[in-house]
């Protein structure tokens, strides 16, 4: 099997896995953990380096999910990885568990608690920092949504990533162009997001964020730019791999019933025993 | 009364932090355009490798604090407390308390000290809020000697904590170099049995002064240093209501959900007794230098030392 067709399988079996957990659960982020899949996919499965069994490794890769919202395909890939065992997403949401609707440092591997939204990049710009005060070859990496670029904390770490020069910072926004309410233009006027972090002093590169051709070509240069942090502008399709659900606005927080769920698995199934047989 | 020393408790602050950084260089200052008002000037210049220049962006400041922290270091955010009290507070409760980040929150020119430049400099709120986040240990302290006793203390412990100081340089409550200093204990300054006064950060010389004229009316005051509020030294306070009688809090902040709120807490649950507390009523503060203010409202020894009177009365 190709490295494509290797993470095109994982990517099919992670959204079943995250579908699991939101059905199991009566709850979730779908559309968002549907879009930032292949992203995901791509950071852990081919370009992060890290330790599952040691999660504090101090030469590791780091990341950040500042959309805390999309918390259900992260935490089926750490499973998936073995930094829990894989029985637990099932208690998700439920009385005392540790996993919960946002990413929490009790959970192995999270490496920050988010939930409000522009507190990503901030902590990332300062884990960067901190990589390279203490001379670790090791990057940090940040997904982004795009409905939370409304945030003006985002705008203040973005600065500081430019002038603190954090190359060692790869910062990826999940476009897909829906928030809660609507579509993000129509909401707040995003655009030209490229333009407005070229403008800041980053390195801007546009993709489309379910092309793992193009995400592992431009993850894995390090560095993308000397002396600038990165933005990979993901352009991606929210509610991604499953048909009725893609680019329809009430997925943001839709919870299948028991026919949708059927539909979503067989959907996904097949798009897993296609790439397996390439 | 003593005079003033001359050093203002952030400065002694940043001298100590300083001493100990050239040493431990794990720790770093951040601040977000406020080195002049911190005093960090000559920490930026002596460690730079060691500082951290944010701009005018508060929230930002405690974010990449957050952030500076994962990787090891021990990070002293600095700024107006005004400001990163309130702007910063998002950040403060997630990024730090929530993910339990080993930052340290250090607010300067605190509560009134920006007195005339207005409502928008002040920080009377700050106490009431850092105190209801669990694990957030929370700071006053009262003179410049209190001042490097609690920056050693800092750097030494794990996790998060805030701290809020004056700008002036205030008279001295304690005159020797060994000043006891255990967070979450208080310091018991002057033994009494009527009453107690019990005060945090610039508020603690005055009760002093203000327990020493009563003794002159043959009223016996202790007198309690709550430098830190939280976690509050239960016993403490607890002792006190049980040996005096009666409680007077003093705190240079609203009179709401501060010092006085925390031992209202307590004892109204576990040993009642009749009480004052004083601070900045509900209502405007008028401009004014910090001092004039303190005198307005009653927070200098003559207003402090009238309010035990007014207690023992009733």
């Amino acid at each position: 099997m190709t490295e494509i067709n290797r993470l095109k399988s994982i990517a099919a079996a992670r959204r079943i896995d995250l579908l699991r957990i939101i059905r199991n659960a009566h709850g979730g982020h779908t559309g968002g953990a549907l879009s930032s899949t292949d992203i995901l996919v791509t950071l852990y499965y081919h370009t992060m380096r890290f330790k599952t069994k040691e999660p504090s490794w101090p030469d590791r890769d780091r990341f950040v999910l500042s959309k805390g919202h999309s918390v259900e395909g992260y935490y089926a890939i750490l499973a998936d990885l073995g930094y829990f065992p894989k029985a637990e997403l099932d208690t998700y949401g439920q009385f005392g568990a540790r996993l919960i609707g946002h990413p929490s440092v009790k959970v192995p591997g999270v490496e920050m608690n988010t939930g409000a939204l522009g507190h990503g990049l901030p902590v990332a710009a300062g884990m960067a920092l901190g990589q390279r005060l203490n001379g670790i070859d090791a990057r940090t990496f940040v997904l982004m949504g795009d409905g939370e670029q409304a945030e003006g904390s985002i705008w203040e770490a973005a600065m500081f990533a430019a002038h603190h020069r954090l190359d060692n910072l790869v910062a990826i926004l999940d476009r897909n162009g829906l928030q809660i309410s609507g579509s993000t233009e129509d909401i707040m006027t995003l655009e030209p997001l490229a333009d407005k972090y070229r403008a800041f002093g980053w390195a801007v590169v546009e993709t489309d964020g379910h092309d793992f051709d193009a995400l592992i070509t431009l993850l894995d240069c390090k560095p993308h730019t000397s002396g600038k942090p990165l933005l990979i502008l993901a352009r991606t399709i929210k509610g991604k791999g499953v048909s009725f659900m893609q680019n329809v606005v009430k997925w943001h927080h839709g919870v299948p019933d028991d026919a949708q769920y059927l539909a979503a698995i067989q959907e996904l199934d097949q798009l897993q025993k296609e790439a397996e047989q390439v | 009364m003593s005079a003033p020393n001359g050093i203002p408790c952030r400065k002694a602050f940043t001298e100590t932090l300083l001493a100990l950084a050239l040493t431990d260089r794990s720790l770093i200052a951040l601040t977000s355009d406020a080195r002049g008002s911190v005093t960090l000037d000559e920490f930026a210049k002596r460690l730079p490798d060691q500082f951290v220049e944010v701009g005018i962006a508060e929230q930002n400041a405690v974010g990449i604090a957050a952030g500076l922290s994962t990787t090891g270091r021990n990070v002293f955010v600095c700024g107006p407390a005004c400001f990163l009290s309130a702007r910063s507070l998002e950040q403060i409760k997630i990024d730090v308390v929530y993910s339990k980040t080993n930052v340290k929150i250090i607010g300067v020119s605190g509560g009134l000290s920006y007195g005339a430049l207005g409502f928008s400099h002040h920080s009377l709120h700050d106490v009431a809020v850092m105190r209801t986040f669990t694990d957030m240990t929370v700071i006053l302290p009262c003179d410049e000697r209190q001042s490097r006793a609690m920056t050693l203390a800092l750097a030494a412990m794990e996790g998060p904590a805030y701290v809020r100081m004056g700008r002036n340089a205030v008279p001295d409550v304690y005159e020797v170099d060994d000043v006891p200093f255990v967070i979450g204990q208080a310091n018991l300054l002057q033994a009494g049995t009527d009453a107690t006064i019990i005060a945090a950060g610039e508020m603690v010389r005055p009760a002093l002064d203000a327990a020493k004229r009563l003794a002159s009316e043959e009223i016996s005051v202790r007198v309690l240093d709550m430098h830190t509020i939280n976690p509050l030294d239960r016993k403490a306070v607890l002792e006190a209501a049980k040996e005096t009688g009666h409680i007077v809090t003093v705190e240079e902040h609203s009179i709401h959900g501060g010092l006085g709120g925390a031992i209202a807490e307590l004892l109204c649950q576990e040993y009642p007794v009749p009480m004052r507390i004083l601070g900045v009523p509900d209502m405007p503060v008028p401009a004014g230098n910090s001092k004039d203010v303190f005198h307005y409202f009653g927070l200098d020894a003559g207003g402090i030392s009238a309010a035990v009177r007014s207690l023992l009365r009733s």
